[in-house]
């Protein structure tokens, strides 16, 4: 297998590793207004302050990663999505500092915490429409981006990034499911239903509209033989769904929350299929995209040897904090 | 606001506010996680419990600016493919590798060990936590360690090849790459930037608190820890400071040529400017207070030794001169204040009365932001003095920005400049409040309840930090619920 194409996978790993675990931040973010303010708020909270910010280098690591072994992808789709990336990093600016502000002024916690809910579906509504913006295709003339700036709103960009709020909130609901008890965790059951059963039927949608979008990725899809390659993923996909919700409803403590990844890797994976082998769809593939073959060698041996060392800690770090959220000795 | 500017001003003054915003959280956080881990593994080797209250004291801090420079941070990761996409296409197969490698050895590090540090001293025990503080400021300096090599590969471009594409394409070594020939230079004196930047917002909170009570010993502590900072890394830095300089003189003349404010050659012995107001139109300072000869003495280490003016570089390689005239005057006037403040204090030590000196303490709290002052001021002078170009004479900035549209970029700048003002600005009014606050013994009582497993309560600041806290918690005693 050429560099290249490992490359492609490491960074879809980066992406994926980031989608799932900062989407249940994000997912806890979004519907923050919904929890009680007080303990409730409190205990949600905590149940990811000590892993969000390693949660989110993941995305430091898509983009650098992105940088650096595609860079050509990087300079074309940035650009091609300015607004969308600007109001994605603003939206993780709140989100950001509203973990420490939100204690440190008991008079504006109120503000704070709708800062951290405002940032998070800021956030996440921009990462699902920059990723429908990248699927419905972004003009290329030489080596750089030539639409408007306005071509990243669409439809289907809509829909998209609808379908990535409906998704987090599914992680969020199903990480608060595993780590709280009570009362609070039989109404993160009742949010996992309702935004689990939305983000199935987005996710249908988004993969309907993909196949009247494209004739190209319709031909993935519905042609033969391609098809019976690809059939297993919406099979799978179904019942995974179906066990996910058959879990949120069983009184299930992680279960959930391990299934809801299980469907974010089969949507992945199909998104991979529909867009396999460009870094831009339909524009710059892979290859044109690539960095030469000395850049992705040095960086390969350098992911070798961090990224075991990496998810050892990270894996760690979770162990301290494992278990239900205590009450913080709010009894 | 920004209508009459052009797409590519814009996008510079836009990388220019965000990055001087990152840099500003970093350049307190390198130099304090590295006091916490100093603190702390005091603690443990003495066993005193006022290594550990000061250990919990700025850790609080700590945690408000780590996070303020994570944030400020992802923008700058993200802003060299939205800015400045030309520039990221040509130069990512060069300096991509160097930024994964930093993602991948410092920013994991830093952040999957933060956790821990903040909340965790509970759960892993002193000798495991002591562990993640250490990592924690190991993070922080590889950080620096990787984005510096970066920044100093634009500044002085070696080991690279460029590819029939136009990119820049790495050569055979990575080492000639990363360990370009300005690099080492930018590291030491950065890093001992971070450290003096620390060491005087410490200085000044202790001797805030020594004005209102010389007693108090934790203020005593830090003061005078400080005061060691000051008194023997500041000669140290302005050494690094004149190496560096010698060190661009060779590398990059046309920046030095402007920081001297030397328009002019001189074939035998420039004169060093002190002060004046450089005039590029008729190219000469103004009102110039000079020193015959000694800038050729400081530079080349002879009275009368030659020096090439701006007059030897074409106009459309000249970088600005006025900002680069100030930025380096600013910043060498703090080096040598640092230094007064670092002597002064060696004096006072001398005789024994170093919590006596209410002049000293005044003096140090003045001089408590001007890290902050000095960093900004280098890095200007470094990077305005690196124009007209982004990679040092091989590609123009005009040349490296994206396709973008001016009200695109003037609409994401007011943004950043709303957003940044207000919410940074409001967290640094939170850190002032807490260092408003005299540190004491028993500082977020170490002694707990035995609750549950995630002991977040961390972030949970004590009654005095959040009164309200303690009103949703009444039945709490004070002491449960502060942090570590
Ligand atoms: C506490 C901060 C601080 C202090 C007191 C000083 N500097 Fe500095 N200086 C920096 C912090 C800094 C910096 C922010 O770290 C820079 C920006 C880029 C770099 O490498 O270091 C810098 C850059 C910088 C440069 C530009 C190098 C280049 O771009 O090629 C020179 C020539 C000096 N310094 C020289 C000095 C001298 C002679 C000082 C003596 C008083 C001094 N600095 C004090
Ligand atoms: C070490 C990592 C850094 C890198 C890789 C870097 C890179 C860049 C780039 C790409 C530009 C845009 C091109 C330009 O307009 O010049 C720039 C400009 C600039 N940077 Fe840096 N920078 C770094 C650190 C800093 C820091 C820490 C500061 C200040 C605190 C800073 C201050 C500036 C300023 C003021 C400009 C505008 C210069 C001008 O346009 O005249 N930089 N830098
Ligand atoms: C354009 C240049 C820069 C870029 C693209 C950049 C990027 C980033 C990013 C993405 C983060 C967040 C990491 C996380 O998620 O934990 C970060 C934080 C950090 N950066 Fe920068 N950075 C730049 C300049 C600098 C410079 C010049 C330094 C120091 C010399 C520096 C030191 C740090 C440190 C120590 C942190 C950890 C957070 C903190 O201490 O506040 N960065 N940076």
């Amino acid at each position: 297998m050429d560099l290249t194409v490992v490359w492609a996978f490491i960074i879809a790993f980066a992406v994926f590793a980031y989608v799932v675990m900062d989407g249940f931040d994000l997912g806890i973010g979004i519907l923050f207004p919904t929890f009680k303010a007080g303990r409730e708020r409190d205990r949600a909270m905590n149940s990811i302050a000590p892993v969000w910010d390693g949660n989110e280098t993941w995305l430091v690591l898509g983009g650098g990663g992105l940088f650096a072994a595609f860079p050509l992808a990087y300079a074309v789709i940035l650009p091609a999505t300015y607004p969308l990336i600007i109001a994605m990093l603003l939206g993780l600016v709140f989100r950001g500092v509203a973990f420490e502000y939100r204690w440190r002024d008991p008079a504006h916690q109120a503000f704070w915490d709708m800062a951290f809910s405002g940032g998070s579906l800021v956030a996440a509504l921009a990462q699902g429409m920059t990723l429908g913006a990248l699927l419905q295709g972004i003009e290329v003339e030489g080596r750089a981006y030539a639409g408007s700036w306005w071509d990243w709103l669409t439809p289907y960009t809509l829909l998209t990034g609808l379908g990535t709020v409906a998704g987090y909130a599914l992680l969020g609901s199903t990480w608060l499911i595993w780590k709280l008890d009570g009362e609070e965790q039989a109404h993160a059951r009742k949010l996992a239903i309702r935004w689990g059963a939305a983000t199935i039927v987005l996710m249908g949608a988004v993969s309907l509209y993909n196949i009247a979008l494209n004739a190209d990725y319709a031909a993935r899809w519905l042609s033969a033989p391609e098809v019976y390659y690809v059939a297993p993923v919406p099979i799978l996909t179904a019942i995974v769904a179906l066990s996910m919700l058959r879990a949120i409803l069983k009184d299930r403590n992680s279960k959930p929350f391990w299934l809801g990844i299980a469907l974010f890797f089969l949507g992945m994976s199909g998104l991979g299929v529909t867009i396999w082998p460009y870094a831009v769809p339909e524009s710059v593939t892979i290859w044109e995209a690539a960095a030469p073959y000395r850049s992705q060698a040095f960086m390969l041996v350098g992911v070798a040897l961090t990224l075991p060392l990496i998810l050892a800690y990270t894996a760690w770090a979770y162990w301290v904090f494992r278990g239900k959220v205590a009450d913080e000795g709010y009894h | 606001m920004f209508e009459n500017l052009d797409a590519l001003l814009l996008a510079r003054i836009q990388f220019a506010f965000t990055v001087s915003f990152h840099f500003f959280f970093p350049s307190f956080s390198i130099g304090l996680a590295s006091y916490l881990m100093v603190l702390e593994g005091l603690w443990l080797k003495t066993g005193k419990p006022v290594y550990l209250d000061l250990f919990k004291y700025w850790l609080k801090i700590f945690a408000i600016a780590f996070a303020m420079g994570v944030v400020s941070g992802i923008v700058m990761s993200y802003q060299f493919g939205t800015n400045w996409s030309v520039f990221s296409d040509k130069a990512g197969p060069v300096i991509g590798p160097l930024m994964a490698y930093e993602v991948l050895t410092a920013f994991f590090l830093e952040a999957g060990f933060l956790g821990v540090m903040l909340f965790g001293m509970q759960k892993v025990g002193k000798k495991l936590h002591f562990f993640a503080t250490f990592m924690v400021a190991l993070g922080t300096f590889v950080s620096a360690f990787w984005i510096l090599s970066v920044n100093s590969w634009m500044q002085t471009p070696t080991g690279y090849l460029i590819g029939e594409n136009g990119q820049f394409l790495p050569g055979e070594s990575w080492t000639a790459i990363i360990f370009n020939l300005s690099f080492p230079y930018r590291l030491v004196h950065t890093v001992m930037a971070a450290y003096l930047t620390t060491a005087f917002v410490v200085g000044a909170v202790g001797a805030w608190h020594l004005l209102k009570d010389r007693a108090n010993p934790h203020a005593r502590k830090m003061f005078s820890m400080a005061m060691w900072m000051a008194a023997i890394v500041t000669p140290a830095q302005i050494f690094a400071g004149d190496m560096h300089g010698l060190n661009t003189l060779e590398h990059q003349p046309a920046k030095v040529m402007a920081m001297e404010g030397h328009y002019q050659s001189h074939p035998d012995g420039a004169p060093l400017i002190l002060f004046g107001i450089p005039d590029s139109e008729a190219k000469t300072v103004r009102y110039a207070i000079e020193i015959p000869k000694l800038s050729s003495l400081i530079l080349k280490h002879e009275l009368d030794a030659p020096l090439k003016g701006l007059d030897t570089v074409p106009d459309d390689r000249e970088p600005p001169v006025g900002i680069l005239f100030w930025s380096f005057r600013i910043m060498v006037g703090i080096g040598f204040a640092m230094l007064g403040i670092g002597l002064w204090s060696l004096l006072g030590r001398a005789r024994g009365r170093l919590y006596d000196m209410p002049w000293l303490h005044r003096a140090a709290v003045l001089m408590g932001p001007s890290g902050f002052a000095a960093v900004l001021a280098g890095w200007i002078t470094t990077e305005v003095g690196r124009q007209p170009f982004v990679i040092y004479g091989l590609l123009r900035t005009a040349d490296a920005a994206s396709p973008l549209d001016a009200p695109a970029v003037a609409a994401s700048l007011l943004a950043f400049i709303l957003v940044y003002f207000t919410v940074f600005g409001i967290g640094v009014w939170y850190i002032l409040k807490l260092m408003g606050k005299a540190p004491h013994p028993g500082e977020y009582g170490v002694k707990r309840g035995d609750v549950g497993p995630i002991r977040t309560a961390g972030i949970t600041p004590g009654p005095t930090q959040n009164p309200g806290g303690a009103e949703t918690l009444p039945t709490q005693a004070p002491d449960e619920k502060e942090p570590v």
